[in-house]
């Protein structure tokens, strides 16, 4: 599986190392607009072993978030290839894709994106209807994902009734609640005050050290210094891939 | 399937409670289309019943035999129907020798355009200080009560030597002797029809069949009696009784029996008509089977007209909810996921409004049953299953196209959506 003549040119046999989960290949994104053509990503090629903590950094408009959609199989890529746990995304279709992003990717965006009209507790339980997992089984589960987030007593609230901290937290639990390996966070702490912000990252530090792979897209030097590794991007390609103070800790 | 039914239609319960006059607008078509249908179909039934019932208290071994075949025509007559000799006296002993498989016959003679459907006749009769409209009037043979599958019930019929005799005598239905001796005991009373005097010697038993029967308000007396009275009547008939399991074979010797008399020639049609309670109904079962479906193609129209609507209110509520669409599709909702959940919608409103409209035609028809006691209207089954089938199919066919669209959505476009 590993020697795939791609349509786009011939390209190396990619033998991925074992404890690697996520592998991008000359990874573009080109999005047509109109005659235009806007190049998001040119040719991203990264490699993000089993937990690891790693940050995306870069000006607006670099492509992180770009990178992040492609990275949680939220959108393909237009040239390249991509690698998660040894599977060639970037061939799969789009039920495939929809099962990956069930089972294996839990994804936090900087604006919750929870539904309006549910409770917590459905919001947390809706990835396991789509697993197929039964009712009693689901909401079990569910009050299990939140009290990993302390937010039990909130449970039957609707995220306007809840502060932002507390609506990203329910969505870290609903992204937590199918037990993926990924962690990703577009910019998880860009609607949020510093201190919530600081209480949000300490939740990602806990599900980094249970086991999870995490990646984060940031704005924040201070956000950034929590993860292990930086990912510069720059003009939709990798500018520098750097240990942070911490990691560099970590690994004397 | 990942979701199940049950969880779709929580999701579109909810839907619905949060656009309340939205969706009833929405399912407006839907629910009219369906209480028409239920509407026409219970007084369709309740039409039915009343014919069947009448033709029935008739006899079902009874074979009519008329100058026209009985039934709702369609159309002008042929030429040969107008030209068509009266039954005769000779047609009448035809089959009185040749019908071996018949127990009793009797010919009946009414006023010439005095014979026809239930009502069509307006005989009227009055006694001293009361009158009754509307009669059955004709000439029968002391037979007819018999060959009819009629009970007297009070008093007596007449016999072959009144008929003879050709006397003013008189057997009445329920009606006509409640209207016009409601007080006195009615049997040897006299009262008049068109100027004559007559003897009233019987009652016939009350119907049982729904609503006023025109047998309650018949009126006859002596063939001979008629005959003398009303020499232009030319409208004969002729009721003969089979025998118990022989009324195949007795309209056959009816028929050759007549076609000799007749001198139809070999290769034409029958110049008389023949019929049963049988065939009757099933003549009219079509007709209202035709009526029937005149109607459903009617209200088809309507829901395919309140259809094009759930479209557009599902396209409306897929572009409202894209960002939901794309948060399911986000963490794992497929295609058929998201297909589901709005077809789940569609049909759960169409569905609503099918059994809103199914109520609605219950009313109804109970309504009419209410206001009109001859017409016992009640909702047939075949409707209710049909409005309910219907109202569940056009969802399925309207909301397929927005579900799909839903589906298709690309989870990022979607989540970017505004
Ligand atoms: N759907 C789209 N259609 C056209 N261009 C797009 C689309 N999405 C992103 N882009 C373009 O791709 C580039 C990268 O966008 P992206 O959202 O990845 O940036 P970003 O690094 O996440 O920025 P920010 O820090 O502001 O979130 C931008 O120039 C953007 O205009
Ligand atoms: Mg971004």
């Amino acid at each position: 599986m590993a020697t795939a003549a791609s349509p786009l040119g011939t390209v190396p046999p990619v033998l991925p190392a074992t404890d690697v989960v996520i592998q991008t290949v000359d990874l573009w994104k080109i999005y047509q607009m109109g005659t235009e053509q806007v190049a998001a990503l040119r040719g991203v090629s990264i490699e993000i072993k089993r937990n690891e903590y790693v940050a995306i950094m870069g000006p607006s408009g670099s492509g992180k978030s770009t990178l992040m959609n492609l990275i949680g199989c939220l959108d393909s890529p237009t040239k390249g290839q991509y690698w998660l746990n040894h599977q060639q995304v970037s061939e799969l279709d789009d039920d495939a894709l929809a099962h990956i992003r069930n089972h294996e990717i839990g994804f936090v965006f900087q604006t919750f994106n929870l539904l309006a009209r549910a409770t917590a507790l459905h919001n947390v339980e809706l990835p396991l209807i789509y697993a197929g997992v039964e009712s009693a089984q689901r909401s079990a589960r569910a009050l299990e994902a939140l009290k990993k987030v302390d937010l039990v007593d909130r449970k039957d609230h609707r995220p306007n009734e809840l502060s932002g901290g507390q609506r990203q937290r329910v969505a870290i639990a609903r992204a937590l609640i199918n037990n993926p390996s990924i962690l990703l966070a577009d910019e998880p702490t860009g609607n949020l005050d510093s201190t919530t912000s600081n209480e949000i990252m300490g939740l990602m530090d806990r599900l980094w050290s249970q086991g999870n792979t995490v990646v984060l897209v940031t704005h924040e030097p201070d956000i950034a210094e929590y993860a292990h590794r930086v990912i510069f991007i720059r003009d939709g390609q990798v500018a520098r891939d750097e240990p942070t103070a911490r990691g560099r800790k970590a690994r004397v | 399937m990942a979701t199940s039914l049950g969880e779709n239609l929580t999701l579109a319960y909810d839907t619905v409670r949060s656009h309340k006059l939205r969706s009833a607008l929405t399912i407006l078509g839907v629910f009219v289309g369906t209480v028409t249908l239920m509407a026409i179909g219970s007084i369709l039934t309740g039409m039915n019943k009343t014919v069947v019932d009448q033709l029935e208290s008739f006899g079902t071994n009874t074979v009519f035999v008329y100058k026209f075949a009985p039934g709702i025509h369609i159309g002008r007559l042929t030429r040969e129907e107008r030209l068509r000799k009266p039954l005769s006296d000779a047609d009448i002993a035809a089959v009185r020798s040749e019908c071996g498989a018949c127990t009793a016959i009797s010919a009946q003679v009414m006023a010439a355009g005095n014979f026809g459907p239930p009502g069509a006749n307006s005989a009227n009769a009055r006694s001293k200080s009361h009158e009754v409209d509307g009669l059955t009037f004709s000439g029968t043979e002391p037979n007819f009560p018999e060959a009819t599958n009629q009970a007297v019930a009070e008093g007596r019929y007449f016999t072959e030597a009144e008929n003879d005799h050709r006397e003013n005598v008189i057997v009445v239905g329920h009606s006509v002797s409640d209207a016009l001796f409601p007080t006195q005991d009615p049997i040897g009373q006299t009262f008049t029809i068109s100027g004559t005097t007559f003897r009233l010697i019987g009652v016939f038993a009350l119907r049982k069949s729904a609503g006023a029967s025109t047998q309650d308000l018949s009126a006859r007396i002596p063939y001979h009696t008629f005959e003398k009275l009303f020499p232009a009547s030319q409208e004969h008939s002729i009721e003969a009784l089979a025998r118990p399991g022989m009324l195949t074979i007795a309209q056959d010797q009816i028929r050759v029996a007549l076609r000799r008399s007749r001198r139809d020639k070999w290769n034409a049609p029958d110049s008389f008509g023949m019929a049963t309670a049988e065939s009757i109904i099933g003549q009219f079962h079509d007709i209202t089977g035709q009526v029937a479906l005149v109607i459903v193609a009617i209200a088809s129209i309507g829901m395919l007209i309140g259809g094009v609507g759930v479209m557009n209110i599902m396209l409306v509520s897929v572009t409202e909810r894209t960002r939901e669409i794309g948060i399911r599709k986000a963490i794992g909702a497929r295609r058929a996921d998201i297909t589901q959940q709005f077809l789940a919608e569609a049909v759960f409103l169409t569905g609503i409004g099918g059994i809103l409209g199914i109520i609605g035609g219950w009313l109804i028809s109970e309504l009419i049953k209410f206001a009109i006691p001859s017409l016992p209207s009640s909702v047939p089954l075949w409707a209710v299953g049909m409005g309910f089938g219907i109202s569940v199919a056009i969802g399925v066919f309207f909301g397929l196209f927005p579900a799909m669209k839903a589906a298709k959505l690309d989870p990022v476009d979607a989540l970017r959506y505004e």
